[in-house]
This record gives structure tokens, C-alpha cells and sequence, in this order.
């Protein structure tokens, strides 16, 4: 079973805070994932490539150029603080 | 007259000869909504709705022929951004989203005056089989209102199975259209992946997430797809390649036809009335003149061992920008900006997305990225060649959709592993990007209970872009039997 500390580490580094009763719970629910997958550790996978792209697209890229979009303000009008047409984020210390 | 349960060609028809007007049909489905207690809506958009259908039924009275969604009502899966509208995603840290743009697939139905009727309810952030995750409560099966409608296409297939809406978009990362499609006894069609732009449509995992639809038959979904797919410069990976002429080329020619019945799908464990239903379906289509061989794929069983990394992995990455700071739920109780992220993503994701957020992040941590996240994508290789090699051969695989009918409502919510085993039979043809069909083929009873007769599910795999083909079959299939006909009684 992952560590307590595990999933706090893990909590962290995705940026979400989890009271005591969710770091017990995700310990049983992430090792439950983790015992589920274990059987994939038994397939050879000798030559083969990872899939990243299933259709066989590659570097797909637009033609460079400017595209004027009109909803600037309904865009910042979802942001919960606004200073001066920016956005207002709390002090990072 | 009744208008639920009609077709896009037949409303269609309706609308051209004047026999009824968009606004007329759209205060019809608002009424049935608001008399539905499924809990199939979280947002209806009853005043867009009515200037939407006025300007329809402008349109039709002017000369010239009729786009065939105009004036014809429809609901979205709210995950689709609707310029405007309040778009959730079935979570509680969107709950006051209001997307400034248009979904391509949105754009491309108001392009032919079809009619928003209102936005479906979902699985949170499409986490899910069963429509549980939902921040705003899990919609019902109208077959067995105790029973889950499967999701995370919920609210959509709630909506369309009983006569709601004509139609519905949905979307599919491994199961979420089929799967609702199939509990609910309507048609769903997952695309093949790119063939339909995913742009303006909430992520999930973006190498597997399909925008399809939901309607009462395989005619109809051939209508959808004429619009909804095609190349988008917005979502770089749309295919290329051209889009047929999908209704005009429909037909119901299967003689000789080979399609594959693939021997791993009949699972242990399936409810012996599932198989029994898909079986005779099969049956149907031999007896249509279809030469059916059976086939191996063997490494099926894995592809809910690849999805539980895999899609997880792309969630952890696809949910980071919800940091209640552009847009979505902020916390009120933060002293600094790391406090900001992570009380604002603790207080706005429900349990699924932080569970699935949180597996991700550690299959892709420093250490384990090679032993899962790697491996997983080399066996989808795996799989993704198994089904080309199989394709060599058949043209279409026909199967299970489900190794059930639908399950009670509460199953999924303490069951990590409930969809992983739910989608086992759509999330292989997921991992490789192929298009499917889920369509109904008959009732049987559950194996945990109750006397209710609920849907059954025939699934129709096809090879990458090959949406005529499973089409084809398909309706085929329902121009010989009327099983897509059989309704609820509300």
C-alpha cells in the first residue's frame, strides 16, 4: 500500500490540499489502481514504440498568422479578481 | 400529435411540409423536460431555445431547401462550451462557467439552425460509467429510474431514451458514449479519434477523447456525423481525410460481408442474457447474408490495465489548468498564491478527479514513469496492431457492448475499479482510436435483481475511418429488425 507520505508528496505536487480522511482513503484507492495495473509488469513489449498518436498525424502546425478574436472580455470577465484588465493573483511568499 | 420519440428525417419532414414549427417543437421538448424527473439537465436554455427556433422557422420560411438539423431541438453533454451558456462539466469548480466561445461541433449545428434545448448532465469532468460523479446528482435510467442511465454520457442518454430530446451530443474517452448508448437502449456513435473536432470541448485525456451523438437510430447518426465531422484547424489532430457522403451512401448490402465477432468479448462473468441478445444479433446479420468468422484478440484483457494509466495521466495534465485564477471556483480562504491552487482544486474537485488526478500524477513522477506510463503506452501499441492485423481480414467486428445491462444507481460510488470492468469491451478499440457503434438488440433482465426488462447493446467496431462501414451494418441491422423503436413508458 502507498505510504501516507506518498500521497501527500503526490497531493503536492498536483497542487491539492487533502484532509487526513482523504490521505487514508487515496491510500487504499491509489493502491487498488496500482495492484489493478500490476499484471501489465508480465507483457512483452519487446520493439515496440510507445504510442503517442493513434491516427498518425505528425507535427500538424497552423499557418502563422494573426487571428483578431473579439471575445477579449467575456474571457476575463470569468476570472475571479481583476485588477486593471490583468488578473489578480495573491502574493507567491 | 406526439412528437418524442420521432427521428431527425421524420421531424425533418414535419418542419418542411409545415406541419409543425421549430418553436412549436421546441416548447414541446421544454415542457417534456420540465415535467421529467431523471435529472438528465443541470442548465436548460428555454429563452435561447425559443430565438433560437423563431430564427429557424424564419429560415424555413424563406425559400431554398432546409440544412437537416434547422428548427430540430437538441441537447449538448455539458462538456461542450457554448458561447453564453453556463458550462460545468458536471463539476462544482465550473460550477459558474460561462464559455466565452463556441464548441466547432456547437458552431457546426447552429451553422444549420439547429435548436439547444439545454445542457445534459455528466459524470464530472466525463469521470465515469455510471453518471454518479456528478456535483449535481446522478440522472436515471427512464427504463428503471433506480438504475444508472451509465455515463458519463448520462444525462444525454437519459434525455434522448425518453423522448426529452431527438438528439443529443456526447463524448467518449473510453466507454462514456457507448456505454449510456447501450443501458438505455438508444444508438451512440463513438468516432474514430480526430474525425470529429475536440475543440471546445472540456478535456479529459486528449489522446483518446471522440465527440459523437446519440440519437434513436443508425439513419439518424449518419445525419450527425455529415455535420459534426471533418478537419478543424482549431484541433490539430482531425483527420485529413475527406468526409463521405455518409446518408446518401448508407445502405443495407451486407451479403458476403465479413464481419468478425472477436471470441474474447464474451467475458466470464457476463450476464447470460447480454449474450444471448448479441448472439441473436449476430444471427440476424448471418442471416442477412454477412459471413461471420470468428477472431482473436487476445490482448483485449489489457486494455483496461493501459486505460488505467494512460487516461489518468492525461487527466492530471489536461485538469492542472483549473487553478481559480482565470476562470472556475476560487477558494475563499487562501493566504498566498500555492494556497490559492490547492484549496481552490480541493474544494472544486470531487472525489473521482482527485482520485484520477492524483493517479496520474504519480505514474508520471520521477521513478514509476518508466515502469507504467511508458509500458502502458507499448502495450496500447500492442493493441492498436492487433486490430489492424484482425482488419485485414473482417471489416467490421460485432460484439458486446457491455457485460451488462444497467446496473443499480450506488454501484459505481464505492468502487474504484467500477469502470475500468464497466468499459472493458469499448476501451481496447478506444486505445487503437477506431469508431463504434453501440445499438439496441434486445432486453434482458439483470442478473442483481428486479423485473424490469432493460436494453441490451450490439457493438459495432470498425477500422480507423471506416464510420460507413459500421453504419452500414448498423442500419442494415435495424432495417431488419425494431428493436431502435421499442420506447419507455414515461
Amino acid at each position: 500500500m502507498l505510504t501516507r507520505e506518498e500521497v501527500i508528496k503526490i497531493a503536492e505536487l498536483a497542487r491539492i490540499s487533502l484532509t487526513e480522511a482523504e490521505v487514508e482513503k487515496f491510500q487504499k484507492e491509489l493502491s487498488a489502481v496500482l495492484d489493478y495495473v500490476e499484471e501489465l509488469k508480465q507483457v512483452n513489449v519487446d520493439g515496440l514504440e510507445e504510442v503517442s498518436q493513434v491516427t498518425g498525424l505528425v507535427n500538424v502546425q497552423r499557418e502563422d498568422k494573426i487571428v483578431i478574436t473579439e471575445n477579449r472580455d467575456a474571457i476575463l470577465a470569468q476570472a475571479p479578481e481583476l485588477k486593471d484588465g490583468f488578473y489578480k493573483v495573491k502574493a507567491i511568499l | 400529435m406526439n412528437f418524442e420519440f420521432l427521428e431527425i428525417a421524420e421531424l425533418r419532414q414535419l418542419l418542411d411540409d409545415k406541419k409543425v414549427s421549430s418553436v412549436e417543437l421546441t416548447k414541446y421538448f421544454l415542457q417534456r423536460i420540465k415535467k421529467s424527473d431523471l435529472n438528465a439537465f443541470i442548465t436548460v436554455t428555454e429563452d435561447e431555445a425559443l430565438k433560437e427556433a423563431a430564427k429557424a422557422d424564419e429560415f424555413i420560411a424563406s425559400p431554398g431547401e432546409n440544412p437537416l438539423l434547422c428548427g430540430i431541438p437538441y441537447a449538448a453533454k455539458d462538456l461542450f462550451c457554448v458561447k453564453g451558456t453556463r458550462t460545468t462539466a458536471g463539476s462544482k469548480i465550473l460550477d459558474n462557467y460561462v464559455a466565452p466561445f463556441d464548441a466547432t461541433s456547437i458552431s457546426k449545428v447552429k451553422d444549420q439552425y439547429g435548436v439547444l434545448l439545454g445542457k445534459t448532465n455528466l459524470d464530472q469532468f466525463a469521470h465515469g460509467s455510471s453518471g454518479e460523479t456528478s456535483a449535481y446528482g446522478p440522472s436515471h435510467n427512464p427504463w428503471d429510474v433506480e438504475r444508472m442511465p451509465g455515463g458519463s454520457s448520462s444525462g444525454s442518454a437519459s434525455a434522448v431514451a425518453a423522448g426529452l430530446s431527438p438528439w443529443a451530443t456526447a463524448t467518449e474517452t473510453g466507454g462514456s458514449i457507448r456505454i449510456p448508448a447501450s443501458f438505455t437502449g438508444i444508438c451512440g456513435w463513438k468516432p474514430t479519434y480526430g474525425r470529429v473536432s475536440r475543440y471546445g470541448v472540456i478535456a479529459m485525456g486528449s489522446s483518446l477523447d471522440s465527440i459523437g451523438a446519440m440519437a434513436y437510430s443508425v439513419k439518424d447518426l449518419a445525419i450527425l456525423a455529415g455535420v459534426l465531422a471533418g478537419r478543424d484547424e482549431k484541433d490539430s489532430t482531425t483527420g485529413h481525410q475527406d468526409v463521405p457522403a455518409y446518408l446518401k451512401n448508407l445502405n443495407t448490402d451486407v451479403k458476403g460481408l465479413k464481419i468478425g465477432v472477436p471470441k474474447q468479448y464474451f467475458i466470464d462473468g457476463m450476464e447470460a442474457g447480454v449474450k444471448e441478445k448479441v448472439t441473436s444479433a449476430v444471427e440476424e446479420l448471418k442471416k442477412q447474408g454477412a459471413e461471420i468468422v470468428e477472431v482473436d484478440l487476445p490482448n483485449t484483457k489489457y486494455g483496461s490495465l493501459v486505460y488505467a494509466i494512460v487516461c489518468p495521466s492525461e487527466v492530471s495534465s489536461n485538469l492542472a489548468r483549473y487553478d481559480g485564477i482565470r476562470y472556475g471556483h476560487v477558494t475563499k480562504e487562501a493566504k498566498n498564491l500555492l494556497e490559492v491552487y490547492q484549496k481552490s482544486r480541493a474544494e472544486g474537485f470531487g472525489n473521482e478527479a482527485k482520485r484520477r488526478i492524483l493517479t496520474g500524477t504519480y505514474v508520471l513522477s520521477a521513478g514509476y514513469y518508466d515502469a507504467y506510463y511508458k509500458k502502458a503506452q507499448k502495450v496500447r501499441q500492442l493493441i492498436v496492431n492487433e486490430f489492424a492485423e484482425v482488419f485485414k481480414s473482417v471489416e467490421v467486428l460485432a460484439c458486446p457492448c457491455a457485460p451488462s445491462v444497467a446496473p443499480k444507481l450506488g454501484k459505481a460510488a464505492e468502487d474504484p475499479l467500477f469502470g475500468y470492468i464497466t468499459d472493458q469491451l469499448n476501451i481496447p478499440g478506444s486505445l487503437a482510436g477506431l469508431p463504434a457503434l453501440s445499438i439496441p438488440c434486445g432486453f434482458a433482465k439483470s442478473e442483481d435483481g428486479g423485473e424490469a426488462q432493460l436494453p441490451v447493446g450490439l457493438q459495432i467496431i470498425g477500422p480507423q475511418f471506416g464510420e460507413q462501414k459500421i453504419f452500414n451494418v448498423g442500419h442494415a441491422y435495424q432495417q431488419a429488425t425494431d428493436w431502435h423503436k421499442k420506447h419507455p413508458v414515461i
